[in-house]
């Protein structure tokens, strides 16, 4: 099933980090490449065209509408306008600051609740034998190939019918938005388990004889030494939730309700798509948290995406 | 037997968040669509029981042939083009070149911008004349001497579906990383053996690199069919399924069934098809795994 739980997690880091850090990696060099420069030319030739977009979405969000239009188009734009991201924050089409507000708001909720309660599950399926374990890991596994559309009318209408039978009205909430984040998901409950897994069982038995209960091993042994773990399954779930846009699509009903995701939308809809200089700085403003966050944790990117092939 | 009930009563503690989830948010659902989708259900009345009715509607309905001839057109296009680019640039970017780091980043980069965002700047870059695409495409015909006009990309029924599976390679990172990894775990000296042999670059590729990462290429296509079937953001953002439903996905169908015309048992069914050609079709894909997916030491 895996290769991970062979190794020690130190081990895991290092060879995860070497993603991203070709230097740990140095050590083992293998023989250079004859063919390494035509090697270098590909890579710099699809490079640019992989940025190339980055570019003309930078270049666009600073230029008055006029400059959009001219034919060939100002690369750099003279004179440049960075007065188009205030006025996109200011607009009074779309309130792009509370926005993000509702933003933040469902995405903490769901951080919090996807982070707890997969990691509950996950030490469920790592850590304590029980019969019928592997049959349910396995159904979990394959609730991951689902598609979403395939559940959103009849999650639609379980939180319809909730909200119509209890006093806790859901539909118009963000509720239907972050609940089911505290009931784990899939893909997080998996990729705990395995880190779960390279933790040595030695470490539980000890505490255990000194009178450790089992929620006790799992909170006050196994979180604290899953701190690179969590940081993975947390920053998944903050990426998910800053990025969705089917899910408020079908949920939130009000515009002083909408995400960032959905407000974007809005905005591009209300104004008929030609002040392609405004469009472009609000998408930069929704962008921009994300990509920094990639630099500020890129490491912790990388080796969750890298331990989700390793099956 | 006392023991091995506590622990199966301590294993479903500690399972109980999941199982209460997975029972109200997956298998319920999943249940409830099923009978909708043998109902007449319109909302404001309770459904009605019709029995296969609305699945044979659908053998007769030309939008939805229609929608999933399209599901289907995007996926054999987005699909296998994205698998050979995203396993081609993992190997190129695992080759020990200068600025590795910085190239990785650039590649990976795209892949983190939110969907709608991705959206609107391909709008922007895929507009017929002042788009950048465009506008590097004439350069590149004049400078060719050739006579043809660029395509208008998501204003022509013909060209909005190539440049919806165009801006998908864009987002390509998250598989070269998963590729990465796996590369990184072929061992140095079966390349040294091949060479010894007499494999050229090639040969390498062929009968060393793809046996040895067949369980990560594996990986990427299940991930990959569910991915392309399930499409419903970037279209709906960006053509909303136009010009003339050429762009109209089944996911967009079942939406609309759902929420615009309200016809929910109707919805249902499309939402059950579609659960069935994706079990079908990962189904294929694991049943083919045994004669070309290799797993190291087994």
């Amino acid at each position: 099933m895996s290769t991970l739980p062979t190794e020690s997690p130190q081990m895991l880091n290092q060879r995860q980090t070497a993603i991203v850090a070709p230097a740990i990696t140095r050590r083992a060099r293998r023989k250079r490449h004859p063919h390494r420069w035509v090697a270098l030319l590909a890579i710099v030739f699809i490079c640019c065209g992989f940025i190339l977009p980055f570019l003309w979405m930078i270049s666009t969000s600073l230029k008055t509408v006029s400059q959009t239009m001219t034919d060939p188009p100002q690369i750099i734009p003279h004179p440049a306008v960075p007065g188009n991201y205030w006025k996109v924050i200011i607009s009074d089409k779309v309130d792009f600051p509370l926005y993000t507000r509702n933003t933040l708001v469902i995405a903490a909720l769901s951080v919090l609740g996807t982070t707890l309660s997969s990691a509950v599950a996950a030490y469920g399926f790592a850590k304590i034998r029980f019969r019928g374990r592997g049959i349910l890991f396995v159904l979990m596994l394959s609730t991951m190939m689902i598609p979403f559309p395939v559940m959103m009318l009849p999650l639609f209408m379980i939180f319809r019918f909730i909200g119509d039978h209890t006093p806790l009205q859901m539909l118009g909430t963000f509720r239907p938005l972050w609940l089911p984040t505290w009931f784990g998901s899939a893909f997080s409950i998996f990729l705990l388990r395995q880190f779960f897994l390279t933790i040595p069982d030695d470490l539980g038995e000890a505490a255990r004889i000194d009178g450790c209960s089992e929620w006790g091993i799992f909170w006050r042994i196994m979180l604290p030494l899953s701190r690179p773990a969590l940081a993975v399954v947390a920053l998944f779930s903050f990426m998910w939730a800053w990025n969705n846009f089917l899910g408020p699509l079908l949920y939130l009903q009000r515009p002083e309700q909408y995400t960032l995701a959905l407000g974007l939308q809005a905005f591009q809809s209300q104004q008929g798509g030609t002040d392609w200089n405004l469009l472009m700085a609000a998408s930069m403003l929704v962008m921009l948290p994300v990509i920094l966050l990639f630099f500020l944790a890129q490491k912790t990117f990388i080796r969750g995406i890298a331990t989700t092939g390793l099956k | 037997m006392n023991r091995e009930l506590r622990q199966f009563g301590k294993g479903m503690a500690f399972l109980s968040p999941w199982l209460i989830g997975f029972l109200v948010f997956t298998l319920l659902p999943i249940a409830v669509s099923f009978y909708f989708s043998l109902c007449k259900f319109d909302l404001l009345q309770a459904p009605r029981f019709i029995g296969a009715h609305n699945y044979t509607d659908l053998l007769h309905d030309q939008t939805f042939w229609k929608a999933t001839w399209n599901t289907f057109y995007y996926t054999a296009m987005a699909l296998p083009a994205g698998l050979l680019v995203s396993l081609g640039l993992a190997m190129l970017l695992n080759v020990d070149i200068p600025g590795q780091a910085i190239w990785r980043t650039i590649i990976f980069m795209p892949s983190l911008v939110p969907i709608v965002a991705s959206a609107m700047l391909w709008m922007w870059l895929l507009n017929p004349r002042l788009g950048l695409i465009n506008v590097l495409l004439a350069r590149l015909f004049a400078l060719l001497h050739l006579h043809v006009s660029t395509p208008p990309w998501l204003a022509d029924p013909r060209w909005a579906m190539p440049a919806l599976a165009l801006m998908s390679l864009w987002g390509v990172g998250n598989a070269v990383v998963i590729y990465l990894a796996g590369l990184q775990d072929v061992p140095v000296e079966l390349y040294e053996a091949a060479e010894l042999d007499g494999a050229g670059v090639f040969g390498r590729i062929w009968h060393v690199t793809i046996p040895m990462v067949s369980p990560v290429i594996f990986f990427n296509l299940i991930m990959a069919i569910i991915g392309a079937l399930q499409v419903f953001d970037v279209p709906y953002i960006m053509t909303n399924g136009g010009p003339v439903h050429s762009t109209y996905f089944m996911s967009m169908y079942l939406y609309d069934n759902a929420f615009v015309y309200l016809q929910m048992g109707y919805a249902s069914a499309i939402a059950w098809i579609m659960l069935l050609i994706v079990l079908a079709l990962t189904g294929v894909a694991f049943w083919s795994s045994s004669r070309w997916v290799h797993y190291q030491g087994k």
